[in-house]
């Protein structure tokens, strides 16, 4: 490999300015997509459902209002005010109505939403009453399935009610080449078709459609080419004049041709990344190798006379652009993926296609980028393999540093031939990115359908000791009174069976989904850029894309590791307890208080409940459920016999400290979601794989969870990722990292999530660089995937949940994904701080 | 006797250490001290007898005997790590120098696997002692806190004339030394005092590096926890100027000097 350029590059004034006209106003909700797209669906009743998006589509882009921002040089904003979102009703919006007024005072991710957009949007959403994929997937779904989503076994809340997404398209070629290339081929294909093909009449409708979504494509760009030129007219600063002169010329000029510099290609770059988000509500639209596929451009203009300096500034506005984009979520999903994130996942370095290390310039650029911008977006990456220049992860361990939580750093020779057995080929795997949070695939080739659901692995131990009941329903299968129970064997052979039975609905689930999607829901503009989907006749939902999985993700191994763990030992080695007594234990919440979060809402839970049995509750009587809810009436001597259960507990051995067998026991308790998930199919004619992480809802799910064997008290946070459970872990970054890396992290091919957190003086210094990324590189020795890192002090974070405003961007990791953390609910604020900190000692 | 079933008494292994010795480092602290430095963050560590300590309200037994083989295996365990990083192993204390069966043993079996070595000490003990250590060790963290006998004593309980012969053998012996110097505000936080430090480092053979370490209070609950008294309440830990300006001291003497370990 070339030598290349290293050195950190200074700001342009320009991108502090843009990041603060980013921020001026609160997110709104804005209607305009959602009018034009019913005004379409409305003149398109009974033609092919591809034809009818293709039409919206295109009409949406001929009259959504466009918007130049102030010092912009690069443009395209799907909505007029900054980081605000339009609404897409034909996946779901009963929520949205149902949160008109509240959405804009919720904790998590709040939007604003005027009186008249309200209004606009009720008489929009008449339209679509029972025609949403959502209401469609519903119907497909099995009672017992919808019993199951209904007590929170399983969590289908992404794909149920909104677009798909995760995906990266092939980006090189359409900057390379144009959409006038795809229109050509699209062209070619359609004549080569005969009319009497047994696929002809669906092929040829998508193929027609396509060239509608392409044409309406480059006809939007050239609406900003337009307005630039206005803007330009009027425009007195002579500078600003030639800058909107040029933006009119790129606009012009693309996506509809190849680029011819990398201003150019940039510009190309954004309407694509921006418009496949106009077409679908789906998040996790990932740019991956940016470095890789810009890299002929910049070299290019290098060569004819661009700086380096320029270059940059075009990163840089590209990174701020990439937070203009936003989307509103149902209140509950919005805790899931708290921090307006869209996780657009952008990944440097790592290996071409022939195994060679392919960092460059643009590499070392992403990540000043990164720094120079320092928001939530893009979710930067890096890839490492044992080639990666030394210089390359230096700089990498330096971001860590800032503490922004980025760069996630992933690891080559675990994620290749993980997709290899999967069945990706060789060249394929080598070009991976990371799509949204952690999942790799192969651009432009791939529909992952990752995100697929949140399994949480803590609810079929409660279902074991509930004989599969909750509430009066039957939710699980029956696995016999645990006071019955004689083995360990016996007893894992029942949460086995419970957590079998919750995955097989849940695949019932997500294929209801992912049918629904096809029928009501396909996308021909983003087919066009997914092989083989022009070949096929086939769009992306309907199986068009060469590689084909479902990927819904399991977590909290660490407290199911530690909960069976206390089982085996305490219970059937041990006779200290009999399961009976642990089962009250669980059900009195070991004699605890509720912790406030969790009173509360419960608390709201019982009152919904109670008014809907049609009692009248005033204030003091919901200050007596609270009450009541939160005070624990256990008898002293039951909290006594609870405590020294406690302290039993604690005295075990936890997953998360290097301990051989506890470790090896947490890689079958692994084994019991990924093994299982993968026997399954689904309709695109691909198959499950396992994600090992949790987005943030380890938090909102760990809400709805009661108290787990291993100590941990009802309604609480469950374990992150693969990480440990919270401050369990004591014995040093090294030997968490050995116990992580004691799971199989090759049969999770849709990613693992390794959360740690790290004091800013453990990275203190050259030497403290250093030691970090010998530490990355150990646990990727050891074949782990994923590692991500908080580096902040316990005292910062405490001081900025005392003073937000003086901490406006900071920026935290979540859990795939940075977050800015005063924009966080409190929970996750407590459940970031309460991670393990790792000090240099 | 197998060297893998020589006993020791040690009272604490520090994982992921990275501010003593090279590289990423497992810390072993042996148990037994024969100084009794007046500012020690580890008092844990100065008897040998195995004690109890409250910390955060929890009573915890201190000192616990081991094999080396045992040892060993914790060692072997961030193996990945050393590698990536230059690190390996760090005994430490208490003072090493007052287990020599178990600490050479343990020394000589690191270096048999390959495993990097280094050792934090006063280097008070007899050099036929410390000789035996010399042969299975990378690195000789050598603390010298003071070159007046009678101050060293009056602070440390033991004068220094020992320390300082033994300096000069053990890196006449060819092994790699660095000197550092905790620095204690009311004791040696004076460039006169660290400077005579610092010449006297610079005149032993082959030593290029000194560390400089700011006293800190992070050991006094221990002391309280053991039900000792502390005796240097109310020193402030040395100010970031001061560090600075005995840095220049140290490197005027033609040291790399270094803040902190």
């Amino acid at each position: 490999m070339s030598e290349f350029y290293t050195k950190k590059i200074d700001k342009s004034p320009r991108i502090d300015k843009l990041k603060k006209d980013l921020f001026l106003l609160p997110p709104q909700i804005e209607a305009d997509r959602a009018v034009y797209l019913t005004e379409s669906y409305k003149a398109t009743e009974g033609e092919p459902i591809t034809m009818r998006r293709a039409k919206a589509f295109a009409h949406i882009l001929d009259n959504i209002p466009i918007i130049i921002r102030d010092d912009e040089l690069i443009v395209g904003s799907a909505t007029i005010r900054p980081r605000s979102c339009q609404v897409f009703p034909e996946f779901s919006f009963e929520w949205l109505e149902a949160e008109f007024d509240t959405v804009a005072e919720r904790t998590a991710d709040p939007f604003y939403i005027s009186e008249e957009t309200k209004k606009t949007l009720h008489e929009v959403y008449k339209y679509w009453k029972g025609k949403t994929s959502s209401d469609l997937a519903t119907s497909y779904m099995s009672p017992e399935t919808l019993t199951a989503m209904k007590h929170n076994m399983f969590t289908p809340g992404n794909y149920f009610y909104n677009g798909i997404g995760h995906v990266t398209v092939n980006y090189g070629k359409v900057i390379t080449y144009g959409y006038s290339e795809y229109i050509k081929e699209i062209e070619e294909e359609l004549a080569g078709m005969r009319i009497s093909d047994a696929n002809y009449c669906k092929k040829h409708a998508l193929l027609e459609a396509m060239l509608i979504s392409l044409r309406a494509v480059i006809r939007y760009a050239k609406r900003y080419s337009r307005l630039a030129k206005e803007l330009a007219e009027k425009e007195q600063n002579g500078t600003r004049k030639a800058e909107l002169l040029k933006i009119s010329a790129n606009c012009d000029r693309v996506p509809e041709f190849g680029a011819r510099n990398f201003y150019e290609a940039c510009q190309s770059f954004w309407f694509i990344q921006m418009l496949i988000q106009v077409e679908s509500s789906g998040h996790s639209i990932s740019p991956g190798r940016f470095d890789q596929y810009m890299y002929p451009f910049y070299k290019k203009s290098l060569d004819e006379g661009m700086t380096r300096e320029q270059a940059q500034e075009y990163i840089d506005c590209i990174w701020v652009k990439l937070n203009d984009l936003n989307k509103c979520r149902d209140a509950v999903s919005a805790e899931g993926f708290a921090g307006y994130s869209l996780f657009q996942n952008l990944i440097a370095g790592g290996q071409n296609v022939h195994g060679e290390d392919a960092t460059n310039d643009l590499s070392f650029m992403t990540i000043t980028a990164t720094e120079h911008v320092f928001l939530p977006q893009p979710s930067f990456s890096v890839r490492v393999w044992n080639g990666s220049p030394h210089a390359f992860l230096i700089r990498a361990a330096e971001l860590t540093r800032t503490g922004i939580g980025f760069p996630a750093y992933y690891n080559d020779e675990v994620i290749i031939p993980a997709l290899m057995s999967r069945g990706l080929t060789l060249e394929d795997a080598r070009d991976y990115n990371i799509i949204g949070c952690v999942e790799p695939q192969k651009s432009g080739k791939t529909d992952g359908w990752h995100d697929a659901a949140f399994y949480n692995m803590c609810r079929p131990l409660e279902m074991v000791f509930k004989n599969g009941y909750e509430d009066g329903e039957k939710v699980g299968v029956q696995t016999g009174d645990v006071a019955e129970m004689t083995s360990f064997d016996e007893f894992f052979a029942a949460y086995k069976a419970q957590s079998d039975y919750m995955i097989a609905l849940l695949v019932n689930a997500d294929n209801a989904i992912d049918v629904a999607h096809a029928e009501r829901c396909p996308l021909p503009f983003l087919s066009c850029m997914i092989e083989d989907c022009v070949k096929r006749g086939k769009t992306v939902q309907e199986g068009g894309a060469v590689y084909n999985f479902t990927g819904p993700q399991g977590f909290g191994i660490a407290n199911m590791t530690d909960a069976l763990w206390v089982i085996k030992k305490l219970v059937f080695e041990e006779g200290k307890y009999t399961l009976s007594f642990i089962k009250d234990a669980l059900e009195h919440n070991y004699g605890k208080d509720m912790d406030n979060a969790a009173a509360e809402k419960l608390t709201v839970s019982v009152c919904k409940q109670l008014a809907a049995n049609g009692k009248k509750l005033s204030e003091a009587d919901v200050a007596t459920v609270y009450e009541t809810v939160k005070k624990n009436t256990c008898s002293e001597a039951d909290k006594a016999a609870y405590d020294k259960l406690l302290k039993d507990i604690e005295d075990l051995p936890k997953y998360g400290n290097d301990i051989k067998e506890v470790d090896e026991f947490a890689r079958e308790i692994a084994y019991v979601y990924t093994k299982e998930i993968e026997k399954y199919s689904n309709p695109r004619g691909g198959r499950y794989q396992a994600g090992l992480y949790p987005v943030s809802a380890n938090v909102p799910l760990g809400a709805q969870t009661g108290a787990t064997p291993d100590g941990r008290l009802a309604y609480t946070p469950i374990a992150d990722g693969v990480s440990p459970a919270a401050g369990r872990d004591s014995h040093g970054p090294t030997a968490a990292c050995n116990s992580v890396s004691t799971l199989d992290h090759f049969i999770a091919s849709n990613g693992t999530l390794y959360n740690m957190k790290f004091h800013p003086t453990a990275l203190a210094g050259v030497n403290g660089l250093e030691n970090f990324v010998a530490l990355v590189q150990g646990y990727f020795d050891r074949k782990g995937s994923h590692m991500q890192f908080n580096v902040v002090s316990r005292e910062t974070l405490r001081d900025a949940q005392k003073h937000p405003e003086n901490y406006s961007g900071l920026v935290v990791r979540v859990a795939g994904y940075s977050a800015l953390f005063t924009t966080l609910s409190r929970s996750l604020q407590e459940d970031i701080i309460n991670r393990t900190e790792q000090g240099g000692i | 006797m197998d060297e893998l079933d020589v006993k020791g008494r040690i009272f604490d292994i520090q994982r992921y250490s990275i501010h003593d010795g090279g590289g990423i480092r497992t810390i072993v602290f042996l148990k037994g001290c024969p100084l009794r430095c007046r500012w020690c963050c580890n008092p844990e560590g100065q008897h040998y007898n195995v004690e109890k300590m409250t910390l955060g309200g929890k009573e915890k037994i201190v000192g616990q005997d081991v094999t080396v083989g045992e040892i060993i295996d914790i060692i072997e365990r961030d193996r990945i790590y050393y590698r990536r990083s230059g690190g390996g192993l760090t005994l430490s204390g208490g003072e090493s120098l007052t287990q020599p069966d178990f600490a050479v043993a343990l020394l000589k079996t690191s270096k048999e696997r390959g495993i990097n070595t280094a050792m934090e000490s006063t280097g008070f003990a007899d050099f036929s002692v410390i000789s035996r250590y010399l042969p299975y060790l990378d690195l000789y963290l050598m603390d010298i806190k003071h070159m007046n006998s009678a101050k060293h004593k009056e602070f440390t309980s033991q004068p220094n004339e020992l320390i300082l012969e033994n300096a000069r053998k053990i890196t006449d012996a060819g092994t790699r030394l660095i000197v550092r110097t905790p620095v204690i505000p009311t004791f040696n936080a004076t460039k006169e005092e660290i400077g005579e430090i610092a010449k006297f480092a610079s005149s032993l053979k082959g030593v290029t590096q000194m560390h400089i370490l700011p006293y800190h209070r992070i050991g006094t609950d221990k002391y309280k926890g053991l039900g000792r008294d502390y005796s240097l309440t109310g020193i402030e830990p040395p100010s970031k100027e001061l560090m600075n300006e005995l840095l220049e001291v140290v490197n005027s003497y033609g040291l790399k000097g270094q803040i902190g370990g």
